[in-house]
């Protein structure tokens, strides 16, 4: 651990290091605390408000040209690399994939050198394999007093000294064998660590579940679905609009007792405000069942909730989509920002919508200020004000009977799980998301544990203007795209922006980007060793200089296609997203090298 | 002493059995999905599989993966294993042999309760209650589960997700199991699983074809079924078309004493 000094931060937003040194132990520091030392990077999103903004300046739009590669680290694992490293008091925290010998194995790096402090492997069960279908990702770590927390694929949650990465406990949240699995990085808030499920298609229930830190017991646990009393859904719960009250609507808004496999899972990210103790995350789609078989508003599917960070007690819930057609979870990241709105300072929680929408919601109650479309959206026709209500494109309804075109966004949506990120010095919201729309029709045959049918074929294909991909800069304020840039892919890698005006971004092409923040002109960018999929992030080693590092590994959705142009064999398999990217490995294989990134002033050799 | 002509014959036919124990026939199975198959051999997939290596003069080895999203990808495709030896024929994943069998969606229910029904426009499918099993979301259902529901018939309708509890013996038997203890009146199943379930069930089942389903296409409730291998491995297709040929009457009786309910196979 590097002695740690203390500093301030002025207005501007930019770091003053009065590098006093001082035996200062992280360990004993709260997590906001370490959050505002620019030096750390101590939660996946940077901060309890999901800003992904570093106040670090050492890195300019002036110098950023001269960035080059401090040192990297392969994390032995060939999947898809979604997870942010932490980075507090010098030392780095990584976790890899599902994947190879030692699945989601942490390491623990000194961030200035790349030196090996130490590894946990953790030991996934082996029946686990082949369990779970498809997404075998980690995005990544939580911190808090002294410990990292780690989610693994098969449910558990595990907690390691972060000195000696001894495990402290394992607490099992889920079960491999019912579909469920996790994915998501964890949050540590106030002596918990919160954590939910993926596998909505498998007809898993979505949960967010509050673990203890100290003990590893479960605290509270609130389901997405069902009664109130398995939501968490009582007295002091104060939705803002009236179609979201009422008694046991978890229950009533779904035909009989089809909630019971109703999805709503929560795989996404999770913010906090500690000024009102509230938590924010959003849920998945509503599944497995077709929207034929689910009349009703299924709530609480593709909802953000606002809990109470020490009960679960909901305290307001927004449905975005009501009874979902597209299978667009609401899973996407809610950062909370303080906007003018209407002349008036508002606190408001911004969620890029997978529907294509960017929501603006007053995040004390759930109101909605504004939603505009900030890609095409064809499925809906915008979202009501008054009632908070989106009005669905009922014409573009997928069924099996006839083929439905067009469809924008396509299932992915505009966006999916890749975080934006806020400067609070240019106002603008950093999105990096995909550009793509759909056609649904009937046509492959498919099969699963030994039952054969029809299914669907959903051809994805670039949005219009024929690309697939854009990084696009957007002022909540002005509810407008202040600049855009579009690239050839789907842009799926998270976003990160400084006070040195600069922001950051990779490509599904092996490119890692850096661009002005004022005008996204082009600054600087580097050839990688794989496409990109991961997120982003800055910190300062304890040799005071600045470092910027994401991992290189092309994966997740995209990692599982192959190339029609070579191989006109191969088709799209039902809701498998194939045929957007056909082409993804002309340009890259996979891949797991963490890439650390400095001006180079500071690379001469040192004394080991 | 040994004569030297034998001798070689003996070295000849070490080396064929060595040989024999060094490629076997690598099948991609699920390990918990009777009466396909299991991890014990138990089902008639695995059956099926051990005939066809012995005809090749092979034994069988297994690569075992739960039959979901991603069988194929993670097991052929990736050149575990050789062959998957139940597919749909017309599965875009694989190039599939000839048919040895065909099958159909059948409705279950039990002797004793009497509910003869059979067409999917049989009005008291609005009163019954229906058990299907759900596979995914919309465009990812069991035929049966969609027709259903194009009716407006889902308040009586109960879902058993295919995938179950792993833990479990056979998963997606729970929904003909609903049947016997009577938690649904009616199950709507794919028929190798209802037929093979009934045959073994404390109470008597009732299995019958589901008909009427032409005015729900493009779904299909009747499926050929046959091997699949990788595409482009003709050598293997080739041969398993021939054992398929020269077998059929034996592939049958297996399928038979496995209590699947068959049709003639579409002629391709």
């Amino acid at each position: 651990m590097s002695p740690f000094a203390s500093c301030s931060i002025s207005r501007a937003g930019v770091a003053l290091f009065a590098c006093i040194s001082c035996a200062g132990d992280a360990s004993a520091q709260s997590l906001s605390a370490l959050a505002s030392d620019a030096r750390n990077w101590p939660i996946a999103a940077r901060d309890y408000a999901a800003t992904r903004f570093s106040a670090l300046d050492q890195i300019n739009a002036g110098n950023v040209a001269r960035l080059k590669l401090a040192w990297s680290f392969s994390v032995g694992a060939n999947r898809g690399q979604e997870a942010a490293p932490l980075v507090i008091g010098g030392v780095m925290y990584v976790v890899g994939p599902y994947d190879g010998p030692h699945p989601n194995q942490v390491f623990a790096l000194d961030a200035a050198t790349g030196d090996l402090k130490w590894s946990y492997a953790p030991k996934p069960e082996p029946a686990a394999k082949g369990v779970a279908c498809c997404d075998v990702v980690s995005r990544g770590l939580a911190y808090d007093n002294g410990r990292i927390f780690l989610n693994t694929l098969d449910d558990h949650m595990v907690a390691l000294d972060a000195k000696s990465g001894q495990e402290l406990w394992v607490t099992k949240l889920g079960d491999i064998n019912l579909g469920e699995t996790i994915t998501m990085a964890p949050l540590a808030v106030k002596g918990k660590v919160f954590a939910g499920n993926s596998g909505g298609e498998m007809g898993v229930r979505g949960w967010l579940t509050a673990v203890d830190q100290n003990s590893g017991h479960i605290v509270w646990r609130a389901y997405s679905t069902g009664p109130d009393s398995e939501t968490l859904i009582g007295a002091d719960f104060q939705p803002r609009y009236d179609w979201m009250k009422g008694k046991d609507l978890g229950v009533k808004s779904w035909p009989a007792d089809h909630w019971r496999t109703g999805g709503g899972t929560v795989w996404g990210w999770l913010s906090y405000d500690p000024e009102t103790n509230f938590i924010f995350y959003g849920t998945g789609n509503p599944g497995p069942w077709n929207s034929n078989q689910r009349a009703g508003d299924n709530l609480w599917t593709s909802t953000v909730f606002a809990r109470d960070a020490d009960t679960g007690a909901a305290k307001w819930a927004y449905q975005m989509s009501p009874h979902d057609l597209w299978d667009h979870d609401e899973v996407n990241e809610n950062v909370l920002l303080d906007l003018d709105v209407g002349g008036a300072s508002r606190k408001v929680l911004v969620h890029p919508g997978r529907n294509g929408y960017m929501y603006v919601l007053d995040r004390a109650t759930g109101e909605v200020l504004s939603a505009d479309a900030y890609d095409t959206v064809t499925a809906y026709k915008g979202v009501d004000l008054q009632s908070g209500r989106i009005r669905p494109n009922e014409a573009l309804t997928p069924v099996l009977d006839r083929t439905v075109e067009n469809i924008c966004p396509a299932p992915p949506g505009a966006k999916d799980w890749q975080p934006m990120a806020w400067s609070p010095r240019t106002r603008l919201l950093y999105v990096p998301h995909q550009h793509l729309c759909a056609n649904f029709s009937a046509s492959d045959v498919s099969y699963i544990a030994g039952t054969p049918f029809v299914g669907a074929t959903v051809d994805m294909y670039a949005g219009p203007g024929g690309y697939r991909g854009e990084f696009l800069a957007w002022d909540p304020v002005k509810r407008a795209k202040a600049w855009a840039v579009t690239e050839k892919l789907p842009v799926w890698s998270g976003a990160l922006v400084t006070a040195g005006d600069v922001v950051f971004y990779g490509t599904m092409d092996r490119l890692f980007k850096a661009l002005d923040a004022k005008t996204g002109q082009l600054l600087w960018q580097i050839r990688a060793p794989s496409g990109f999929v991961g997120q982003p992030v800055t910190y300062m080693g304890g040799d005071g200089v600045q470092y910027i590092a994401i991992l290189s590994g092309v994966g997740g959705w995209p990692g599982v296609i192959a190339n029609a142009e070579i191989d006109p064999r191969v088709r799209n398999s039902a809701l498998g997203f194939v045929g957007a990217v056909q082409d993804l490995p002309l340009y890259t294989a996979a891949g797991s090298t963490l890439l650390v990134f400095s001006l180079g002033d500071a690379s001469a050799p040192r004394q080991q | 002493m040994m004569r030297p002509s034998s001798f070689f014959v003996a070295i000849l036919l070490g080396l064929w059995i060595t040989r024999a124990q060094a490629e076997p026939l690598r099948v991609c199975a699920d390990p918990n999905n009777l009466p396909f198959s299991d991890g014990k051999g138990n089902g008639f997939e695995n059956r099926l599989a051990e005939l066809v290596a012995a005809e090749m003069g092979k034994s069988v080895s297994y690569t075992w993966w739960a039959q979901r999203r991603g069988f194929i990808r993670n097991t052929l495709s990736a050149g575990q294993c050789d062959v998957v030896m139940g597919v749909p024929a017309q599965y875009e994943l694989v190039a599939a042999t000839l048919p040895y069998y065909r099958s159909s969606y059948v409705f279950v229910s039990r002797q004793d309760r009497h509910i003869d029904v059979a067409s999917l426009k049989d009005p008291r499918l609005h009163q019954l209650r229906i058990g299907v099993h759900l596979l995914g979301d919309d465009g990812m259902n069991a035929p049966p589960a969609h027709a259903l529901g194009e009716q407006g018939i889902v308040g009586n309708v109960i879902g058993y997700p295919i995938y179950g509890d792993y833990r479990e013996a056979t998963p997606p038997a729970r929904l003909i199991e609903a049947v016997e203890s009577g938690d649904v009146e009616l199950a709507a199943a794919w028929g190798p699983l209802a037929g093979y379930v009934a045959l073994h069930a404390p109470v008597a089942l009732r299995v019958v074809p589901i008909t009427d389903t032409q005015d729900f296409a493009p779904l299909q409730f009747s499926f050929d079924i046959a091997m699949g291998v990788r595409k482009g491995d003709d050598a293997l297709r080739r041969q398993l078309d021939d054992i398929i040929l020269r077998r059929r009457a034996d592939i049958d009786a297996l399928l038979a004493d496995y209590g699947v309910p068959r049709a003639p196979v579409n002629a391709r």
